[in-house]
């Protein structure tokens, strides 16, 4: 586009730019001092405005222009310098995670939010499984979490089972119901699986309501043993028997924090580890082998329902096992925690990470939940910030932060792949 | 041409089979059988009921009527019409696409990986032993690389290997798409029109890989518009038109039979059954 059509394409969006805002800027009512309706006129507010959709404008099309020419199956210039810094990026995090309760200033409220941070990381690695590996919508996460909270609650509660015991429990236990429900629905795709897996996390979520003699309804399960150190309690009492004493250190209540962060912190690393692992083994490769091309999945001999039921369950044992930790760090569940919303976060984060990235959904976690509490200060606007945030990191990333498929073996130099190629998967 | 009675060197054998969808009959009771090491041509005008044929040869559709039978030496045949679609490519029986279905966001060599999907599947242990590290499964994975390496030369890919299969050209994909066949391992390559879109210098290599192919033992059935391809390798061909067989036999037999001529040059009959593509 030359300069020329460049200006006239800018001054046409500052003419519908006044065309919007003449009236709804330009022109205010105010009560004025004999009580009666005034009209103010802006002018100002509105030249301002339209001078800033038309320098906007004009940058856009200038820049667009400027790169319209370009190979699109390869890797953009940007990409590319995201990608070199993303080999610091995972190592740097995770020294960073590691390290955290030990670096100056951290204080419990950092720690929390730490805790929560990196739960939602490892619910996004689960979902990540499911979605961004095998490509099967799922909107309905959240139940499997709700499963694994509900699980420790009431093996706890009925059994007195600790903790340990619990945490694999409720992992097979989430792990069965996403079997469960894989059965029936696997065979739907696309917006129909979606709008299954959206009903299955409502329908547990109203059983947990409703079912008040075994889950307490809407008042929830309180009490719930807190996790002890190998059998060692938190405590303030400085016995022997519990962490404190048996260690010889100051009984102090950031001790339990602590031993939150790292066990949810190991927790998200095995999601990771495991499923790393996997994405490099027939397993995984023949998940997002079924995110490309279903049919041709069958064709050569994939048994197409347990390699999607592998995902389901998989992931759904991750969420148990995140919800196992949620109950236990909270001592308090009720099912206003495992709404629809939940879900929806979830998936956010997976999506806006990178379908398929582990880096990606780290860092989304950390974007999503971490500048959800960094934002608190703006109150009623926190939800506008986040919101545009979001719609901004889409329009300008729409496969994600990291929106390239790393080949999971090669001959040669391992080449990232444009998420142009890379499928999506229809369910 | 019914009543064919199985002989030792057949490897597929099509009995009599119908497909239905609703009113139409797109294929009606068809017999024919593929011979061992042959290649084995279906040809036939559009709408002939060729890719129907296919599709309930290798379990995408399940047929009305008739059998479908994989003979394997030394032991029972296999009934396909009764198998899943999975189950038939797991018996044996790899097919390609008319239209390329590819991975297309995965490289060349996790393609032919992903082919030997069932084979790794075996050596990792349920898939939880290779995760903790506790079975055969690097040394299994270094076999499946060795074969992929070897049909990725044989199809002519090997500098493409790590590129994503959806950024190969036109004819590197149709290639690629008959390596993933081959690394099943398969006794019969059903191929699906391997030839469209070829220019002739393609079509030339392609007629030499099949060849190829056919000599290191596995049989073909091939679908196929392009008759220089078919005459130049078919061991058999098997004509159909408006869903019933009307010719079977050596190549020149075929090109010389009347109603093969009158299928082809048409009676003024133009109606293009819906032949429902994979």
């Amino acid at each position: 586009m030359t300069p020329a059509q460049a200006l006239r394409d800018a001054a046409l969006a500052a003419a519908v730019a006044f065309g919007l805002f003449a009236m709804l800027v330009g022109l205010r009512t105010d009560i004025g001092p004999a009580g009666g309706l005034i009209l103010r006129s802006r002018w100002a507010e509105v030249a301002l405005l339209c001078g800033i959709v038309f320098a906007g404008r004009l940058a856009i099309t200038l820049w667009a222009g400027r790169r319209a020419l370009r190979a699109t199956t390869g890797p953009t210039p940007f990409t590319l310098a995201l990608q070199r810094l993303g080999r610091f990026v995972a190592p740097v995090l995770l020294a960073l995670a590691l390290l955290l309760p030990a670096l100056p200033g951290i204080g419990r409220y950092e720690l929390d939010i730490g805790i929560l941070v990196l739960t939602y990381v490892m619910l996004g690695w689960g979902l990540n499984i499911v979605v961004g590996l095998a490509g099967l919508l799922d909107l309905g996460y959240v139940a499997f979490y709700a499963i694994g909270a509900y699980s420790y609650a009431l093996l706890a509660q009925y059994f007195g089972l600790s903790f340990w015991i619990c945490l694999p429990l409720a992992g097979i236990l989430a792990a069965f119901w996403g079997v469960l429900l894989g059965f029936p629905v696997l065979r739907l795709r696309g917006d129909y699986l979606a709008i299954v897996t959206l009903a299955f996390g409502e329908i547990i979520r109203v059983v947990l309501l409703n079912w008040t003699e075994l889950t307490g309804g809407p008042n929830g399960i309180s009490g719930i043993p807190r996790p002890s150190f190998f059998g060692l309690p938190f405590n303030m009492s400085g016995d022997p028997d519990s962490f404190a004493g048996f260690f010889g250190l100051e009984p102090s209540p950031s001790h339990r924090i602590i031993f939150l962060y790292y066990l949810i912190f190991g927790l998200a690393l095995l999601t990771n580890w495991v499923t790393i692992r996997l994405r490099r083994q027939p397993l995984g490769r023949a998940w997002e082998a079924l995110r490309e091309d279903e049919i041709a999945c069958r064709a050569l001999g994939i048994n197409i329902t347990t390699t999607k039921l592998t995902a389901f369950a998989l992931g759904a044992m991750f969420g148990g096992f995140a919800g196992a930790f949620f109950a236990t760090r909270q001592a308090f569940i009720s099912p206003e925690s495992f709404t629809f919303i939940e879900s929806a976060i979830i998936l956010a984060i997976v999506v806006l990470g990178g379908l398929g990235s582990q880096v990606g959904v780290a860092i989304a976690a950390l974007v999503m939940i971490g500048g959800f509490e960094v934002f608190r200060g703006l109150d009623e606007w926190r939800m506008l910030v986040f919101g545009g945030a979001m719609v901004v990191i889409m329009v300008l990333r729409p496969r994600g932060l990291v929106g390239t498929r790393t080949p999971s073996i090669a001959l040669g130099r391992k080449r990232a792949i444009s998420g142009d190629l890379v499928g999506e998967g229809h369910g | 041409m019914s009543g064919h009675r199985p002989h030792r060197d057949m490897i597929l054998e099509v009995a009599g089979l119908t497909m239905r969808f609703g009113g139409l009959t797109a294929v009606s009771q068809v017999s024919f059988a593929a011979t061992r090491g042959e290649i084995t041509a279906v040809i036939g005008p559009n709408g002939a009921g060729k890719t129907t044929l296919f599709n309930c040869i290798t379990g995408f559709y399940r047929p009305t009527g008739g059998a479908i039978r994989l003979h394997r030496p030394g032991e029972l045949p296999v009934d396909l019409h009764a198998l899943p679609g999975h189950r038939i490519a797991q018996a044996g029986v790899a097919r390609t696409f008319q239209n390329i279905r590819l991975f297309p966001g995965m490289t060349a060599l996790e393609n032919l990986l992903v082919a030997q999907h069932n084979k790794l599947m075996k050596s990792t242990g349920f898939g939880l032993g290779a995760v903790l590290g506790l079975s055969g499964y690097p040394r299994a994975e270094r076999e499946a690389v060795e074969l992929a390496k070897r049909w990725l030369s044989a199809t002519n890919l090997m500098e493409r290997a790590d590129d994503p299969a959806g950024a190969l050209p036109y004819g590197a994909q149709r290639r690629l798409e008959i390596a993933r066949a081959m690394c099943t391992e398969p006794s019969l390559l059903c191929l699906d029109e391997p030839a469209a879109g070829l220019n002739p210098r393609e079509s030339d290599e392609l007629s030499r890989l099949l060849l190829d192919i056919r000599g290191q033992g596995t049989s073909l059935l091939l679908i196929e518009h392009d008759m220089g391809v078919v005459m130049r390798i078919s061991d058999k061909v098997v004509v159909l038109d408006h869903g019933k067989l009307i010719a079977d036999g050596s190549p020149a037999a075929v090109r010389a039979d009347p109603k093969v001529i009158a299928a082809y040059l048409g009676e003024g009959d133009e109606d293009e059954e819906a032949e429902v593509v994979a």
